[in-house]
Formats: structure tokens, sequence, C-alpha cells
């Protein structure tokens, strides 16, 4: 890494600090995915724990802006700067480069530089193929900053075209229940449905009204998703043998109640664990994520050769403790405000209609 | 083993009984033989091989991972077995085969012990995360996707639209991986024949009488009985081809349960098949079900136990005898004929369930309002209502409508408060429909509800929606599927829960634990400061331990 001769490299330390409401950088004067208004924010991606509203300025990609303002409304953040993927800017003397994250349509890993140091803050980040967004770009670094959700090793994300298999399997086998299928509305609903499509169902795929508006911006940013309905549109009979996206919290309101003997399906990594499977109490798990499993993230970390790891959030202790054992410093942030965005998907209990059909 | 492991994950979620049937008819009428023989064997707990104790499968991944990492795991998983199926270590060099059931089952039955952790691994090595659970499933002997032997059998009847009696009757005779059985149902081959000396044979069961039915029925056709309140048994032995006798007891639905019950096989000196009650006696005097549970929650039957409580046979029907099939006569002449053959058969842990002697329905009432006097005496404890058999009713399988009725005694009732509320499953999944419901008491010198039971049946679809609105109005606290409503002595939702029976329990905080509860009534008319009170269960309990006719004249 290229630095200037007279000047020692910089401390990490010194160019990004872990608080408790982020990772700000105090050369740059900005915080990375803030969890509380400030003047200047850098947004990694956009699902609601890393993307807030009410910042003074914002600094993304045009998808994440884009997203943001169709969650947030107009005047989110009082004025926005949109970066592409690979291109460098240089705030107060600090280079900043976003780079694809695989996570979803927009997310980036932002890489800091100064001095001969560079940490990757990689936000929530995959590193397979998902029809849906850019793929995932390893950046070599001095510090990596990553997240660790699914930081066990039982977290080994299967195939997810053979979790679609399984969804179709059970269309076919029960044609006169309707298939509800629970994912977050940003990204697991608009991948959930690109796979479905992959593997060759023609049918309309029907929407709650919660999945609407990100749905069709992924359709106007050329993502084939086929055809589209909105199922307040629909008869209760006429959704026999179908399927429908919700975000998971409507799979136990009364808005389920407008489908026949539904079989409740949920996308999700946390899946794999039978116990939470079983308090979603759902029929049918699709073990379906959106950020790296335990593979991936140790992969990721080798790969980015960074000789120091900090864990965002997520089952750290486990990822710091692996780290360890490769000979890798590590240490857990606790920045409080990340998690699951499963778990803080913005629909209200009462769902979108309130009333059972 | 893939294919049936999805089968056993898709179960573990599926709570509907006829969406159970559907997925196992699906995976039988798509496997071929032997393997589907064997995945039948596994569902219907019909393998016996030397099972993997879970110490071995425990020291497995010990050898293979890193012990603070399995202990994040398992803290999070919750389960061991589970927790090493998902972190199983895959080798680099994955095997090129996937285990069958077929290649299980096989080698567990010739394996030795030694070499038994090594092939686990090997099979650990070649599967998938679902394919490992389901092996480890498989390999400890323990299951739990909630299918019973009876709807794995009628799923396989189901595959020939043939009745699921017929499967029962030739079930003990067959040997996994049943390629006969197939055979048959798929229309390529003869009906197995039945060569088992001592089948089960399905049980006619009941329906319940409603008060407008006596106007309806002629006391004269009917013959009375005591409804014991044991477990319903059936009773068979034989004669094998090579001269041995087989002695079996079987559960109402056919699952054999004679190795918990050593001591009553051996009185069973008969050829035949009785269908009876299967109770606790003491000195002649038969015991409460809280006494006969008390035997029937032990996994070991020890000799304490045998002596403790003992087994003992009250019968009421006589299907065979040696090799008559009575099951086409009347009921009338049945009962003649078991009397009969009791009598033939002598022994004292065998005896015949008495006729209560009735000309007219409000007789009836007064012996089942009153059981002590009208015989039972001493026996009254284990009465828990009257069976009508109409004297003309073959013996039929399953639920006949018209030849038998019970007639159980009124339930226990109590008002209680709703404390607690949980989301059903299923098609129930979006509705509050498991109750935590509590009475009063003073704790500390404070009135305080006490929980005391949970019950998710016995309202009205309407009588859901009014709870399920209630509960989602107000809610006060949320625990995943759990939320807490408000109660309060001048807020809250009053409950009349109706019960069979009460037991102590050390499990419950408050002491006990209500038998069969459900919801009777909503008692939006009543302030829940005006609900029951612990005591008065307590009351109710010392009532059942000491006199229980005497309970239901005072508590109702």
């Amino acid at each position: 890494m290229a630095h200037n001769a007279y000047l020692m490299p910089m401390r990490p330390e010194d160019l990004l600090v872990p608080t408790p409401s982020g990772v700000c950088c105090k050369p740059g004067g900005f915080y990375i995915d803030p969890t509380r208004p400030v003047d200047k924010a850098l947004i990694t991606h956009g699902h609601s724990d890393h993307a807030r509203a009410g910042h003074g300025q914002v600094l993304a990609t045009q998808e994440t802006l884009d997203i943001m303002r169709l969650r947030y409304g107009e005047d989110f953040a009082g004025s926005t700067q949109a970066i592409r993927y690979g291109e460098t800017l240089t705030i107060n003397g600090v280079n900043i480069t976003f780079h694809p994250a695989g996570h979803v349509l927009g997310s980036a890993q932002i890489a800091v530089e100064r001095q001969g140091c560079r940490i990757v803050a990689s936000g929530d980040y995959k590193d397979v193929p998902d029809p849906t967004c850019t793929p995932f770009e390893l950046v070599k670094c001095d510090v990596f900053i990553t997240e660790a959700t699914f930081g066990l090793p039982v977290f080994r994300h299967p195939d997810p075209e053979e979790e679609i298999a399984k969804l179709l399997h059970s269309v076919s086998l029960f044609p006169e229940r309707a298939h509800l299928v629970g994912a977050y509305s940003l990204g697991k609903a608009q991948r959930v449905m690109a796979l479905i499509r992959k593997a060759g169902y023609r049918e309309p795929i029907y929407l709650h009204g919660a999945m609407e508006t990100l749905s069709r911006y992924y359709l106007e940013k050329g993502i084939d998703l086929g055809e589209l309905v909105l199922v307040r549109e629909k008869k209760k009979a006429e959704l026999a043998g179908t399927i429908t996206l919700c975000p998971p919290s409507a799979l136990k309101e009364v808005w389920s109640r407008r489908f026949p003997d539904p079989v409740t399906c949920y996308a999700s990594g946390w899946m794999r664990v039978r116990a939470r499977a079983r308090q979603s109490l759902v029929q049918l798990p699709l073990v379906v994520s959106d950020h790296a499993d335990w593979d991936g993230l140790r992969a990721t970390v080798i790969a980015t050769e960074a000789s120091e790891v900090w864990v965002t959030h997520g089952q750290e202790d486990a990822l710091v403790h692996w780290c360890g054992t490769k000979g890798l410093k590590a240490r857990p942030l606790d920045i409080v405000g990340y998690g699951d965005e499963d778990e803080t998907d913005g629909v209200s209990d009462q769902g979108e209609a309130g009333n059972p059909a | 083993m893939n294919r049936f492991a999805e089968l056993l994950d898709r179960l573990a979620y599926e709570p509907g009984r006829n969406n159970k049937l559907r997925l196992i008819t699906d995976y039988l009428r798509h496997t071929t033989d032997p393997e589907r023989g064997y995945a039948l064997a596994a569902l219907t707990g019909s393998l016996s091989f030397q099972y993997a104790k879970p110490g071995m499968i425990r020291g497995l991944i010990t050898e293979r991972a890193d012990p603070v990492l399995f202990a994040l795991s398992r803290d999070f998983v919750g389960d061991t077995s589970e927790t090493i199926a998902l972190m199983w270590p895959v080798p680099d060099a994955r095997p090129n085969y996937i285990p069958s059931i077929t290649d299980v089952v096989t080698s567990l039955n010739t394996l030795g012990k030694s070499q038994l952790p090594a092939q686990i691994a090997r099979w650990l090595d070649a599967l998938d995360e679902t394919g490992r659970w389901a092996l480890l499933k498989l390999v400890t002997g323990a299951l739990r996707v909630g299918v019973s032997a009876r709807l794995a059998k009628t799923a396989a009847a189901a595959l020939g639209d043939k009745d699921v009696h017929d499967i029962e009757l030739m079930w003990s005779g067959l040997e996994p991986p049943y390629e006969d059985l197939f055979a048959w149902l798929e229309g390529r081959g003869d009906k197995p024949s039945t060569r088992d000396p001592a089948p089960f044979r399905p049980a006619m069961l009941a329906h319940a009488i409603e008060d407008s039915d006596f106007e309806k029925l002629d006391p004269s056709d009917f013959i009375a009985e005591w409804k014991w309140d044991g477990i319903r048994v059936q009773a068979s032995a034989g004669v094998n081809e090579q001269g041995e006798r087989v002695v079996r007891m079987y559960s109402r639905t056919g699952e054999e349960i004679s190795k918990s019950f050593p001591d009553l096989l051996e009185s069973l000196n008969f050829n035949g098949s009785l269908d009876g009650e299967l109770l606790v006696l003491r000195d002649q005097r038969v015991q409460s079900f809280n006494v006969l549970q008390q035997r029937l929650n032990r996994k070991a039957v020890t000799p304490k136990l045998l002596l403790e409580y003992p087994a003992h046979l009250r019968a009421y029907d006589l299907l065979v005898d040696g090799d008559e099939d009575l099951r086409e006569l009347p009921f009338e002449e049945r009962r003649k004929r078991l009397a009969d053959f009791i009598a033939r058969h002598p022994h004292p842990r065998l005896d015949l369930s008495p006729v209560v002697s009735f000309t007219a329905w409000p007789e009836l009432a007064a012996a089942r309002a009153d059981p002590a006097s009208a015989g039972a005496s001493e026996d009254a404890n284990a009465v828990e209502g009257i069976m009508l058999k109409r004297k003309d009713a073959p013996y039929l399988p399953g639920r006949p409508k018209g030849l038998w009725w019970k007639w159980k005694r009124d339930p226990l009732t109590v008002d209680a408060v709703l404390m607690y509320a949980q989301r059903g499953s299923g098609k129930r999944s979006s509705y509050y429909s498991d109750y935590t419901f509590g009475v009063w008491s003073e704790v500390d010198g404070a009135e305080t509800l006490v929980p005391v039971g949970k019950a998710y049946f016995g309202f009205t679809d309407e009588e859901l929606l009014q709870i399920d609105k209630f509960v989602r109005t107000n809610t006060v606290e949320r625990f995943g599927p759990v939320r807490a409503v408000k109660f309060g002595p001048d807020e809250g939702l009053v409950l009349e829960v109706a019960f069979e029976g009460l037991q102590r329990s050390t499990r419950h905080k408050s002491g006990l634990a209500m038998r069969f509860p459900r919801i009777s009534r909503l008692r939006w008319d009543k302030p829940p400061r005006e609900a029951d009170r612990l005591e008065t269960l307590e009351k109710m309990l010392d009532g059942i331990e000491h006199n229980r006719s005497a309970l239901h004249t005072t508590a109702t």
C-alpha cells in the first residue's frame, strides 16, 4: 500500500473509531451507517438498521439513496450525493471508495484509506451469487470490519435453488392451498421471486401491499421478476394454488386469513435452526439468507489479508474466537442497533388491511 | 436418505393430520422398494437395532470441532444432536455416495458396537444438514416428528385406496421392508396372509351421547356398563406355527404395549382376543386414574413398580374365542360368551366388567350421578361415566353411529381469568388460540392470580374470534408468540374451564395439574374478582383423593 515515506502509517484507531452509534471517521468528519442522526453519513445499504432518516448529508450508491427516498420520503436527509462502485472521493484528506457487497440492490462495502492504512467497512454482505444485485467484490485491506449475523459453525446456508424447489414441490402437492412466503421486503423478497422464476415458475406472483413499492423499483432497475399482482385485488378462492410474498410479520396477522388454508413459509437464514423456525410457527421454513454464512465469513476474512478484524454485530464471540485461532487480531465493536432485519421489518402488527377478508 | 430426511423435516413442522398423510403418501408413492419399506418401519417404530447412545454421538463431534465453537453453537441451537448435524465438518473429499435408509438399517443390524462410531461418522460425512439431522434421529431411535404408527399405516393404505384396518390386522405378521404389503397396495400382488396368532383387531369406539338422544332410544335395546377411567386395551394370545405361545397387548390405536405390562401378560393364559380396560387394583379395589398415571409415567418397568402398581384387565368384550371370530355376533351374545370365557380362564388379574342394571333412563341417570350406590361401591373412584351398548350391535371397527354411546359424568368446572395467550400453528397461526388461565390466591399477603392450566380447545369458531380480538386489543407484553393480556380484579376475561380431573404436580407453581382442560364458556358477564380461588381447586383435589362421588355434588 502506498503511503508517504515521511509519515508513520496511520493507526487504524485514529482513522476509524467505533462508537455506540456507529463507526466514526474523525479525520474525515463522517460516520458509517450511524444509528442516530449525524451531520455526515456514509450508508452501506438500504436496510432500516443501517440506513436511517434524519442525517445532514448522505453519501451512498444511487440505488441506496433511491431506496431510502422510497422508504422515508423525499426529505429523508438534508442533502445527498451518489457514488458509483469503484469511484473514489476524498473527504478531508480521507479517500473513500464504494465496492459491491452482494447483499441487496445497491449494497456496498466502504473502503476508507489514509496514509497507508486501509479499512474496509463491509456492512452486510454475502459472497454467493444473487440475480438481484451486483456480486460481492473482495477488497484487500489492513482492517476488515465484518458482520457476524450467521457467525457460528452451525450456519452453512444450503443452495437456495434447492430451497425454492421445496417450495414449488409443496405448491404442486397442495394445489388447493395458498402458499404464503414471509420474506424481508427489501432484497430477500425480490431474490426469492427471481429464484422462483429461475426455477421455471411462470404463474403470477402475488404481493402483500408492503412489498409493492420496492418490488416495482427492482423492476424499474431492469431486474426480471415476472408478473406481479397485488393480493388485495383477489378473492379468497382465487388464491388457491398461488404463491404470495409478504413481510414475515404478516404471517401471524389477521391479514393471512384471506388465504385458503395457507401453508406458511419463511425465507430466512434463521430457519436453519429448528427452535427458531418452530418459534415462528411456520410450516415450511426456507433457508435462504442474504448474509455470508460461517464458511463465507471465514473465507472472506482470510482473503482480505487483513491483519485485524473488527466484528460489528451478530454472533461476534464465535468469529472473534476463530480469528484468534488463526493468529488474527480481532475484537467485537459493540454497536447498538444493528441486527437482524427480519426482526426490524417496519410493518405494524395490524398489517396492511387490518381486517380478515 | 435425502428424500426421507426431507419428509421428516416437513412432517416436523406440519401440524395438520391430513397434510401429514398427504406428505407421507406422496413419499411412499415416489420411493422404490426396499427404501420406502424401511422408511415405513422407521415411522411406525418397527425397527429394532442397537441404537446409538447420545454420548457416543457427542464423542464424534468433540474429536472434530473446536470445543469453544461447539459450546457456543450448542447454546444457540439448544439441542446437541441438531448442533452436531449442523456443524459437522464436511471433509474436502466428500464420499461420492449417499447412504440409503436400507444401508443404514441393514448395517446397524449387523455391525458390532465398536464399529458403530466410525460407520456413523462416514454417513455424516456423506450427508447434508437435513440428512445428518434425520440420520441422527434414526440411529438414536427418536424420530419425534408427530406421526403415530397408525397415521403412517393410514398413509400407506391410501396408496391403494385400502382400509387401514386391513393393514392393522396383518401388521404384526409383516416384516420390514414390507414388499408384499406394497405389492398388494399397488395391485401387483395378493393380500399378505396373516400368520400372526395374536394380531391387533381395530377397536370399536363410542359416540358421546347428548341429552336429546335419549328420547330417540329405547332403554330395553341397551346394556349399560361402567365406563372405567383407565386405558383401553386389547389383549390377544395364541399359538404360532412353531407351537410357541404369543401374547400381546395393544393400545386402542394398535400400538403394541406388551413390554410395559409383563405382569399382566402372564395372566393371559387363553387363546383369543379380549377388549377391556387396563386398571391398577390394590386389595381388589380399582385405583383412580391418578394412580394408574404414576405407573404410566415411568419408563423403566422395575419389580418395585410392578409390586406397587399391579396391572389388571377388566374385560368387556370378546372378539375371538380360540379360532372363532365372534365379531359378527350381537353384543348380548358376545357378553354371554365373555362371561363363560373368563370363567374358563380364571386369574386374579382378569375379571368381567359388571353390567349396570336399569329399566328406564332416570334410573341410569341416578347410577351415573352416584356410581357408589349403584353397585360400583368403592370402585366408584375409577368410574368416569356409563357406556351404553346396543344388544344387537356387532363389533365394528371405528366409530359406527348409534351402536355404542358414552355418557360421561359431568366435568368439573372453575371460573378462571385469562392471563396469557399464544398463537396456534397451522390453520390457527394467525389466531391466539392457546390460553393460560389463573385463579386467585393470596401470595405474600396480596391477592394474586396464579396460573393453573392451559387450554386450546372447547370454544366455537365464533368464540375464538372474540377471544383473539380481546387478546389483540388487551396485550400488555409480548414474548415471542406469547402475549400477556390485561388482568386484575376489575379488568380481564373470565373463562369457564371444564376438566376431567386434578392431580398434584410439582411442575406447576400452583401445585396441581388439570386433566383435559378446555374452555366451556366465555364469561364476559363476570368480573374477574369473582373468579374462583385456588382453595376451591384444592378442595376438589381432596375430594378426588378421598371420595369422588361427594365431589361432584359439592363442587358444581
